[in-house]
């Protein structure tokens, strides 16, 4: 355990220095702040517009520093050859991919943290400057903690991309870890779809397959309450309870893998 | 108990795409190091030297074959506390800096936080990296990168550490001082593994070495033994030498080559008495006299050579 706390903690140090990070943060805050501008445009939408752009700029840029960077644990400290000092070391490579998950997770959460805040300071401006008779037309209040919920379902979402790009990156090549990345958020958020494919395609065999990659592929639309929180739909502590349970056994099956893979690679 | 043993060490890639075929980067490769001595690993580039080390850090795993670390299977984490290991052209964490990337691995070995800085500065010192140690990796020159990388290699205070081309990107101080540390290394007890192809490092440090050569053991053994073997003559300087004088004694030499000011230098082969020759002189003044050893650079280029299968007869200039 010292060993994995030891490595999380000297990725987080390096991680949450990297100016790539700083700048997709600041980025996304800079969105939130500008859809505060945008919301002025439009009538008794300006909550709405606002939550929306700050919930999708906060996923969007957890999900590109969480494939990113999360490639980039493996691969890149294979190709600069930063590996062979660490591996020298009294340290297991199954610690080694343990320890890089978890020091990611470390940044990717203070990440979120911060935009969580930006967030929240952004709605506050608009709750502090906004008529009390204008609020009436409001779905749900600025203020609404409903969307603390959504922005930990967030951050279980990214706990699982990680994991789902150091999977990919223990065996492939930078480029096709990140499209297989992609491809694993894109169709976990369809999964609904798939998994009822048959009510909108006619044909026998292709509503198996879709069946098929549903139960493989991670289900994030359970982990997405982006859209409820936005309109004031309640998000019960049930469901979240059950996603992040099933995320945390996928993550657990994918480290798995990762570790096993892993093991066996010969680091030329 | 060997420091290092390895037996038949073979390790074969793959490569190509479409028609992958076998690579061999080492070939049955049984060496033994024994404890306290500085072994130099040498060869040219390309001739497997850090596939060896790479499979002794179990960086990659073996074809065939076997090796053992001060007793133990290579990987054994108990091991891994008592070895230190430098690797290629190091490269570290861009965003620590070297104080900060020496406590990591510090850490690693069960030191505090303290304790490990403590630890950092003493390698720092040693190593030539004074006030740049509170500076991120990312601003360090190669040569830096080298000297932090040896640093790290010491951190746990290692009984062997295998250090691959030590001297690479130093300049010629930072290869003095790497020397140095070697000697200390070997003074204080620890063995020390490094691998090379700049020989006149291996010829000031080791005790013994290796040659390998298209990922096969060319030779090996004491660097005294590799060398007296080659040895092939005598080298006389001599001033005030006549042209009468010189045509007399050429057919006794094997070269005689001008220094200018009346100086020549006259190679004698291993089969004429020196002082003979001196004899014959007539009034030539003196100036040295020294055997003609072969040098491990000799012992090297023939292995090397021998092993590509090319013909390789002794250059004897007339």
């Amino acid at each position: 355990m010292r060993s994995i706390a030891i490595i999380a903690g000297g990725v987080f140090r390096d991680s949450i220095r990297d100016r790539i990070g700083y700048g997709l943060v600041f980025f996304s805050i800079v969105l939130m702040a500008s859809s505060f501008l945008l919301a002025q445009l439009t009538a008794g939408q300006d909550v709405k517009i606002i939550k929306d752009l700050g919930l999708a700029a906060a996923s969007l840029i957890g999900l590109f520093i969480a494939t990113f960077f999360g490639i980039g644990l493996v691969t890149k400290e294979v190709e600069r050859r930063s590996i062979y000092s660490v591996l020298s070391k009294p340290v297991t490579r199954a610690q080694f991919v343990v320890g890089k998950y978890l020091g990611l997770v470390m940044t990717l959460l203070i990440n979120l943290s911060v935009m969580t805040a930006a967030f929240y300071a952004v709605l506050w401006y608009l709750d502090f400057t906004t008529l009390q008779g204008a609020k009436a037309a409001w779905e749900s209040p600025a203020m609404d903690p409903n969307m603390l919920k959504a922005f930990a379902l967030m951050g279980v979402e990214l706990m699982l991309i990680t994991a789902t790009a150091i999977f990919f990156s223990t065996f492939s090549s930078p480029f096709l870890s990140v499209a297989m990345t992609f491809a694993v958020y894109i169709i976990g958020h369809f999964g609904e779809d798939l998994k009822n494919m048959n009510s909108i395609v006619d044909s026998t065999i292709l509503p198996y397959i879709t069946k098929a990659v549903y139960y493989v592929m991670p289900n994030l639309s359970a982990l997405d309450a982006k859209s409820a929180v936005v309109h004031g739909l309640p998000v019960s502590g049930m469901s979240m309870m059950l996603a992040t349970a099933s995320s945390t056994l996928y993550i657990a099956t994918l480290l798995v893998g990762s570790i096993l893979i892993f093991s066996r690679r010969d680091l030329k | 108990m060997d420091a290092i043993r390895t037996e038949g060490l073979t390790k074969h890639y793959q490569v190509g795409f479409w028609r992958p075929r076998p690579y061999i980067a080492l070939d049955n490769l049984t060496l033994s190091v024994a404890p306290g001595e500085v072994f130099g690993f040498l060869g040219p580039n390309g001739a497997g030297k850090t596939t060896t080390l790479k499979l002794l850090m179990q960086l990659i795993y073996p074809t065939s074959g076997h090796a053992e670390i001060l007793g133990s299977p290579v990987g054994d984490v108990a091991v891994k506390r008592r070895i230190g290991y430098l690797p290629e052209n190091p490269y570290f964490y861009d965003n620590l800096t070297a104080e900060e990337l020496l406590v990591y691995f510090a850490r690693m070995f069960g030191c505090s936080a303290r304790e490990g800085r403590a630890r950092a500065s003493r390698l720092l010192d040693e190593v030539g990296i004074g006030a740049e140690r509170r500076f991120q990796l990312r601003k360090f020159s190669k040569g830096m990168v080298q000297r932090v990388g040896i640093a790290q290699a010491l951190i746990n205070e290692p009984e062997l550490v295998f250090l691959d081309e030590p001297m690479s990107g130093l300049d010629p101080l930072g290869r003095r001082e790497v020397r140095e540390l070697i000697l200390r290394l070997r003074d204080r007890g620890c063995t020390v593994f490094f691998s090379s192809h700049v020989l006149s490092d291996a010829e000031a440090l080791c005790s013994r070495v290796a040659i390998l050569a298209k990922g096969r053991l060319a030779a090996s053994g004491a660097l005294d033994e590799l060398t007296s073997l080659e040895s092939r003559g005598w080298e006389l300087v001599v001033a005030n030498l006549t042209a009468d004088v010189l045509a007399r004694l050429k057919p006794r030499l094997t070269r005689a080559t001008p220094l200018g000011d009346g100086r020549f230098s006259l190679e004698l082969p291993a089969s004429t008495v020196p002082e003979q020759l001196i004899a014959d002189l007539d009034g030539a003044r003196i100036v040295s006299l020294n055997p003609l050893r072969g040098t491990l650079e000799d012992v090297f280029v023939e292995q090397v050579r021998a092993t590509r299968g090319e013909r390789f007869s002794e250059k004897v200039a007339s």
